[in-house]
């Protein structure tokens, strides 16, 4: 459970689209630091694009438009003084898939940090630290100059979270990390997820209810691009306000 | 009609014309091979012609060949590059970026003898460059920039935007992430597309008529505002202003044309295999 309070994200008045899609409909909605939020809901009700918001990765689609505001420790991201790039390290992101790029396991961790950090050693340790961090350390250690593309699902998944935390970011996002994944890989990244969460503040999108009910300090329903409700996960699991949540946690829709 | 006749008498009719594909480009390597293959020599490929290129070889030509292509890569690679670059993951998409790519489409489509004249109104007289190498490398390059542009799209649009994603998610900025990520994964489609460009270079004829060839010079270009021989030129002198020429060496020239061009396609073939090898590592 969350004990201090202390908001990280402040969602105000959110409102999104896509050309003439209106993806995201007047969304407010506060994130705690050192918090999981899960995200649950079913199919094209904006899980994914209320995520990318946060790192203003939808700003690459077209006929992106947004209203309302996002403050990360009370800073307005889409503020015109924000260096972007920068933002979008400290909010660092994994995706669905497991996208590793075509290098090496090792060029594969220090891919975002390369270019800023001058100093051999430090990369490397940071690349060490942020192995270890996602459990993937003592698999890969002797095989860090392989072909990324040599390593497991599982296991390339986690080194995409291992790329995101060299980052030395302050929040996560999770977009559906375990959706391709066997059950013991996904074990594996719950686990280290919510190890994860003393350092970071992280959201994770689940199209599986059971994940969230299993990492998620608090869990958020997302529905049509509305937030339906949002509680502590025992609430929303238990006894939600809303019906709609009910029935789509009881899998009567979605 | 019984299905099974019908697969048949159909895969009858595609063997055919495939086969008939074959046989032209077959029969064209057979016939240059037979009748050229006598004029090869090592006197030939590094002798200046004489007796009114009745005999001797035919150096100068190949050299300024080689010249003129070098030329037009140079020029026209690293433009083309950088203008595909441009189009496909800096340009917004509409109505301006979708004529330019219109107005690129329809630059691959001008018949040859045009950039002729359009490398000679611009290059040869209104620079003043004269006929020389550097004003038929320019207007070699300027016909085989669409090739390349659209070569390099082509290979851009294969990276698979999950890559762009990722490496902006980690807070790389677009042209960081073109260096180090797009741009590498392109480069077999990138490199294919440029040796083709200079097999195409290599084989015209009527751009280098105004701009640069020398119908006879039996010495080698001295600077790159000399005029030079070039292979596909000579062979279309000797072949219809000289009389009395010996037939095999009006092949042979095809020959070393010949040569050259599928060499250099060879070569893109190889080099895409083996760098589509190294990029899944």
């Amino acid at each position: 459970m969350v004990k201090d309070n202390e908001v990280k994200i402040k969602v105000k008045n959110l409102n999104v689209w896509f050309k003439d899609i209106f993806a995201l409909k007047d969304i407010n909605l506060d994130i705690y630091k050192n918090e999981i939020l899960g995200i649950i809901g079913p199919a094209n009700s904006g899980k994914t694009t209320f995520l990318r918001t946060l790192n203003r990765l939808n700003e690459l689609a077209d006929g992106f438009h947004i209203e309302g505001s996002v403050y990360l420790d009370n800073k307005d991201i889409y503020a015109k003084d924000i260096d972007v790039n920068e933002l979008r390290r400290k909010i660092g992101m994994v995706f669905a898939l497991p996208v590793v790029l075509p290098f090496s396991v090792l060029e594969n961790v220090i891919y975002g940090i390369k270019e800023r950090i001058k100093n051999k050693k430090k990369i490397l340790e940071l690349a060490e630290e942020a192995l270890k961090q996602a459990y993937l350390w003592e698999e890969v250690k002797d095989r860090l100059y392989d072909s990324a593309y040599n390593l497991s699902g599982g296991q390339q998944q986690r080194l995409c979270i291992a790329r995101t935390l060299a980052l030395e970011p302050e929040v996560i996002l999770f977009d559906e990390p375990c959706s391709g994944l066997d059950p013991i890989s996904t074990f594996k990244i719950e686990e280290a997820m919510v190890r994860l969460k003393n350092n970071y503040t992280i959201i994770l999108v689940t199209n599986n209810t059971k994940q969230a009910s299993r990492v998620a300090d608090r869990t958020a329903f997302f529905l049509m691009g509305q937030l339906i409700e949002v509680d502590t996960t025992a609430k929303i699991f238990t006894a939600s306000k809303d019906k709609r949540t009910e029935d789509y946690i009881t899998g009567r829709f979605g | 009609m019984n299905p099974i006749r019908e697969e048949k008498i159909a895969f009858f009719f595609l063997f055919l014309s495939t086969l008939l594909v074959v046989i032209p480009v077959g029969l064209i390597i057979l016939i240059i091979i037979k009748n050229g293959l006598t004029a090869i020599s090592w006197e030939f490929l590094t002798d200046v012609p004489r007796a009114g290129m009745r005999q001797g070889g035919i150096f100068p030509a190949i050299v300024g060949t080689i010249y003129l292509v070098l030329g037009a890569i140079i020029f026209a690679l690293p433009l083309g590059v950088f203008s595909a670059i441009y189009l496909n993951e800096y340009s917004k998409k509409n109505i301006l970026s979708r004529l330019i790519r219109l107005a690129i489409i329809n630059l691959a489509g001008v018949p040859s003898v045009v950039y002729g004249l359009f490398g000679l109104s611009l290059f040869v007289i209104f620079f003043k460059f004269g006929t020389s190498i550097i004003s038929g490398s320019l207007t070699l390059g300027i016909m085989i920039l669409p090739l390349i542009i659209t070569s390099t799209q082509e290979a851009l649009q294969t990276v698979p935007k999950e890559f762009r994603e990722v490496s902006l998610s980690l807070g790389l900025t677009k042209w960081q992430t073109i260096r180090r990520v797009v741009l590498p994964s392109a480069l077999p489609g990138i490199i294919t597309g440029a040796i083709l460009g200079i097999a195409r270079a290599a084989g015209e004829t009527a751009p280098l008529l105004f701009t640069v060839a020398a119908f006879y010079l039996p010495h080698l270009p001295k600077s790159i505002f000399d005029q030079a021989m070039a292979l596909p030129y000579h062979l279309y002198v000797i072949s219809t202003q000289i009389p009395n020429i010996g037939e095999n060496i009006r092949y042979g020239t095809a020959l070393v044309l010949l040569t050259l061009v599928l060499g250099i396609n060879l070569f893109a073939i190889i080099l895409r295999i083996r760098l589509r090898h190294k990029k899944r590592w």
